[in-house]
């Protein structure tokens, strides 16, 4: 203990004043900006692809672009028209497979996050969810080619390109549902337990309400990964060429093969000769904004049911 | 209630054993919880007591796996029986924590909740539900300020409302043992105090089991009181004597502040 405390002087050992700034501070600052400086020019970076290619497409496809180019259907072998087909038999596919993926995939997340015990099977089954949505989506076709097209003989068809796409969003789905699941309150849960709630009246009462929002996030952003890829569906139902009536809303039955936008876009800068030069462009545009149509959609929701719940 | 007379326990463990893996958390755990009474379980952290809480009406094993030997009864009915439905035993015996943990939910839906989880829906007319709403916010002196307000979310209110809300959500259910761990500790002084005088009030009609940190509050409110140390029970008396003339060192220690 100190006895003979003195009163602090106005400088410090080396007789500068107290709190004034030393070289090794004045580094630190230095490196502080250049920090800052990085991450910033970082995220410029990945911006502006984004931007440059958004707008580069918007020019390009500006004279193509009108409702008549989304009601029309292709025309003069595809050189001339809309894209009508192509986009109906997208919304098909995608409105399929995520009413066939969706309640498998939430509800087998719940048996995972609510009821599995922590066993090696269950383990097991994790890892292979976890694999399965990084399997590249060619290998999803060639899955869906053999069980699907040829095996169930649902042929090339609308089912089978669907049945595809639900099996490759479906791992995703499960990941997202576990997410929101997780992110109800452990405390919500002990209430229930601690009056004597079962499992299901816990989930149905208390943990289902709460998650509902994010579950539907992670539905919706799906849509616009099914609606993208086309592999899985050049293999499976989607074709070339499909005549279709103008505007017309059911045009494909099931067992019918369709036209889907990732592969109409495909197939014109591809395969056909003479196309007007701003119908690919306009087709990408259509096919971006749908999917950014849908994923501001889901931001929408996610917002709205957030702001309807407080805890 | 439905408790046999000759017992003066509403709860009685005999040598009970709880592992969580390889860790064992409680030890050799003998006690009999008398009927009526506040009960409160002290110790550090870590000593087990609000484990020993959790067994009485099993909510332990919702938290991970747990195994244990020895027996607990509870009205005289050993729950590890094979007949026992956990929904039961929960509905009998309910807990209130440490956070106030309302349902997101309004208040009038909150305190029928578990009503609903045991009533087939036919059953339940608003007459019934409204009579249960009145009879549990006055039991917890929550009617007078709530009564009007019945439609706002019971996560609006304040914390001292919301954790009579928890507790009075557990009495439609005509429970017989009410455990709360540490149920003020969120709480400022004001809702400490307004929750103890609930506990007071509580007392003879429910049989209360508290995990407190505080030793002042175990002294205020508990009649009887159980130190625990690293699983152990070291010593369990009227909460009086405890205090004043503990006949175990380390229970003396712990209550003049020595560790802890």
């Amino acid at each position: 203990m100190r006895t003979d405390a003195q009163p602090r002087v106005a400088a410090g050992p080396d007789g500068r004043p107290p709190f004034a700034e030393t070289a090794y501070g004045r580094r630190k600052l230095r490196q502080e900006s250049a920090a800052r400086a990085v991450f910033l020019a970082m995220t410029l970076l990945m911006v502006a692809p984004l931007v440059a290619i958004v707008a580069h497409l918007v020019v390009e496809a500006w004279p193509a672009l009108s409702l008549e180019f989304l009601l029309d259907v292709p025309r003069n072998r595809m050189t001339e028209g809309g894209i009508w087909s192509a986009l109906v038999g997208t919304i098909y596919l995608v409105a399929i497979s995520l009413a066939v993926a969706a309640p498998i995939g939430v509800l087998a997340a719940v048996y995972l996050n609510e009821y599995a015990k922590d066993t090696w099977f269950n383990r097991i089954i994790n890892l292979a969810v976890i694999n399965l949505a990084g399997v590249p989506s060619i290998v999803h076709a060639l899955f869906g080619l053999g069980a699907f097209v040829y095996a169930a003989r649902f042929g090339f068809s609308v089912m089978a390109a669907s049945l595809t796409l639900a099996i490759m969003t479906l791992p995703v789905i499960i990941a997202s549902t576990r997410e929101a699941l997780a992110a109800v309150p452990t405390a919500f849960r002990e209430a229930c337990w601690n009056v004597g709630a079962s499992r299901w009246q816990t989930i149905r009462g208390v943990v289902l309400p709460n998650s509902i929002s994010g579950i539907l996030t992670g539905i919706i952003l799906q849509v616009s990964r099914a609606a993208g890829e086309t592999a899985p569906v050049m293999f499976t139902g989607a074709v070339l060429y499909k005549a279709v009536e103008r505007g017309s809303l059911f045009p494909y039955y099931l067992d019918d093969q369709c036209m889907a936008l990732s592969m109409h876009l495909y197939v014109l800068t591809t395969q056909v000769p003479n196309v007007a030069h701003a119908i690919p462009y306009a087709t990408a545009v259509v096919l971006l904004g749908s999917v950014l149509l849908v994923n501001a959609a889901a931001i929408g929701l996610r917002v709205w049911l957030r702001n309807r719940k407080r805890w | 209630m439905s408790a046999p007379a000759a017992s003066p326990f509403a709860i009685e463990t005999r040598a009970l054993n709880l592992w969580y893996g390889s860790f064992q958390a409680l030890k050799g755990v003998t006690v009999g919880i008398r009927h009526g009474q506040i009960t409160s379980l002290i110790g550090p952290s870590g000593c087990g007591k609000t484990t020993l809480l959790r067994c009485f009406n099993r909510v332990n094993e919702r938290y991970g796996e747990v195994r244990t030997t020895g027996d607990i009864e509870v009205l005289g009915r050993n729950i590890y029986a094979a007949d026992v439905s956990l929904i039961e035993l929960r509905r009998s015996v309910g807990m209130v924590f440490q956070r106030p943990n309302p349902l997101p939910l309004t208040v009038y839906e909150n305190v029928v909740f578990a009503l609903r989880l045991h009533t087939p829906g036919r059953q339940l007319t608003r007459p019934t539900l409204d009579e249960a709403v009145e009879r549990a916010l006055t039991e917890t002196g929550l009617w007078k300020d709530l009564k009007d307000r019945l439609r706002t979310r019971a996560t609006d209110l304040q914390l001292e409302q919301q954790q009579k809300l928890c507790i009075a959500r557990l009495l439609p259910l005509r429970p017989d043992v009410i455990l709360m761990d540490e149920p003020c500790s969120a709480l400022d002084v004001e809702g400490t105090r307004a929750i103890e005088d609930l506990m007071a009030e509580l007392r003879g009609r429910y049989t209360i089991v508290i995990v407190t940190h505080s030793m002042a509050q175990a002294r205020r409110v508990s009649d009887e009181c159980i130190f625990m140390l690293l699983g152990e029970l070291v010593e369990h008396r009227r909460t009086a004597e405890l205090f004043l003339v503990p006949q175990d060192r380390r229970t003396a220690e712990y209550i003049e502040g020595r560790y802890g």
